[in-house]
């Protein structure tokens, strides 16, 4: 059975299924008897989620969508 | 990551417009803000355009945009010598779940994870993100933000898939710690002495 320090540095890599089978079989049985570790899995899952948290600062402002439309445009003009 | 076919006589422009919100607010993930953006996008645009001419496969043009801009953001690196300057971290052994709950910055809370990630809104994030090496913000953000496969980020960015998965790995774990430490920087814990007064 590995350990809790060993379950949580595989957790993430679990979450994006890029663990091997008898990888991900370990964690598994790891997680069915500790709850400390499920608290961890769904906090990664959190963690993740948070990197793509919707929002206004990647929204593109008129002006700039102006400016690389024009850009753009005149790029293709080229052709 | 799906993407629709463009048709076979799209012309430059065709393919490039519909993709362009998505281009910028990549940008600004990466560069950490507008400004810098606007001019990755323009610098990319150029970059893309004296390519296209030699661009056989077309099934894909958002992966083949993600790799231009992100070509282009490395050179700017290069020239600004950004990347050298940030050091590229080992192992981490911080634990962010453990460290919430042992600082217990939310005395009161029955969710003291939640209430932590609550801390951040979108601008807050794309802020800690500046502080990872730009290879680990670039793996995470194309990884965990706009859903590209390990393989599709080793295509984009020239590397190996294994040399992604430890940028994945090795960001994952820096993530944390920046978090933690941009929430203190930041005074956005209220100290338990205080909040028991």
């Amino acid at each position: 059975m590995i350990n809790c320090r060993e379950a949580v540095s595989r957790l993430w890599a679990y979450l994006d299924r890029h663990l091997g089978q008898e990888q991900e079989r370990e964690l598994e049985d790891h997680l069915g008897l500790c709850r400390h570790c499920c608290g961890e899995l769904e906090f990664a899952k959190q963690v993740r989620d948070l990197l793509k948290r919707p929002g206004r600062t990647t929204e593109i402002l008129p002006e700039s969508r102006a400016k690389l439309e024009a850009y753009l445009k005149g790029l293709g003009e080229k052709l | 990551m799906q993407e629709s076919p463009v048709a076979p006589a799209a012309g430059f422009e065709d393919i490039v417009r519909p993709h362009l919100e998505y281009l910028y607010a990549l940008a600004v993930r990466l560069c950490g803000n507008r400004a810098a953006a606007e001019d990755l996008v323009q610098d990319m645009l150029l970059r893309a355009f004296r390519g296209f001419p030699r661009l056989r496969n077309r099934e894909r043009p958002r992966l083949w945009l993600t790799r231009v801009l992100t070509c282009a953001y490395y050179d700017r690196l290069r020239v600004t010598h950004r990347e050298e300057a940030v050091s590229l971290p080992q192992n981490e052994e911080f634990d962010l779940f453990d460290t919430v709950v042992e600082e217990d910055p939310f005395p009161y809370s029955d969710r003291v994870h939640l209430d932590f990630l609550e801390l951040f809104d979108d601008a807050k994030v794309i802020e800690v993100l500046q502080h990872l090496h730009p290879s680990h913000r670039t793996a995470l953000i194309l990884a965990y933000v706009y859903g590209f496969k390990t393989r599709e980020i080793a295509e984009i960015t020239n590397k190996s898939v294994g040399t992604v998965l430890a940028w994945l790995f090795r960001g994952r774990k820096r993530l944390e710690r920046e978090l933690w430490e941009y929430a203190n920087r930041n005074k956005l814990l209220t100290p338990p002495q205080e909040a028991r007064v």
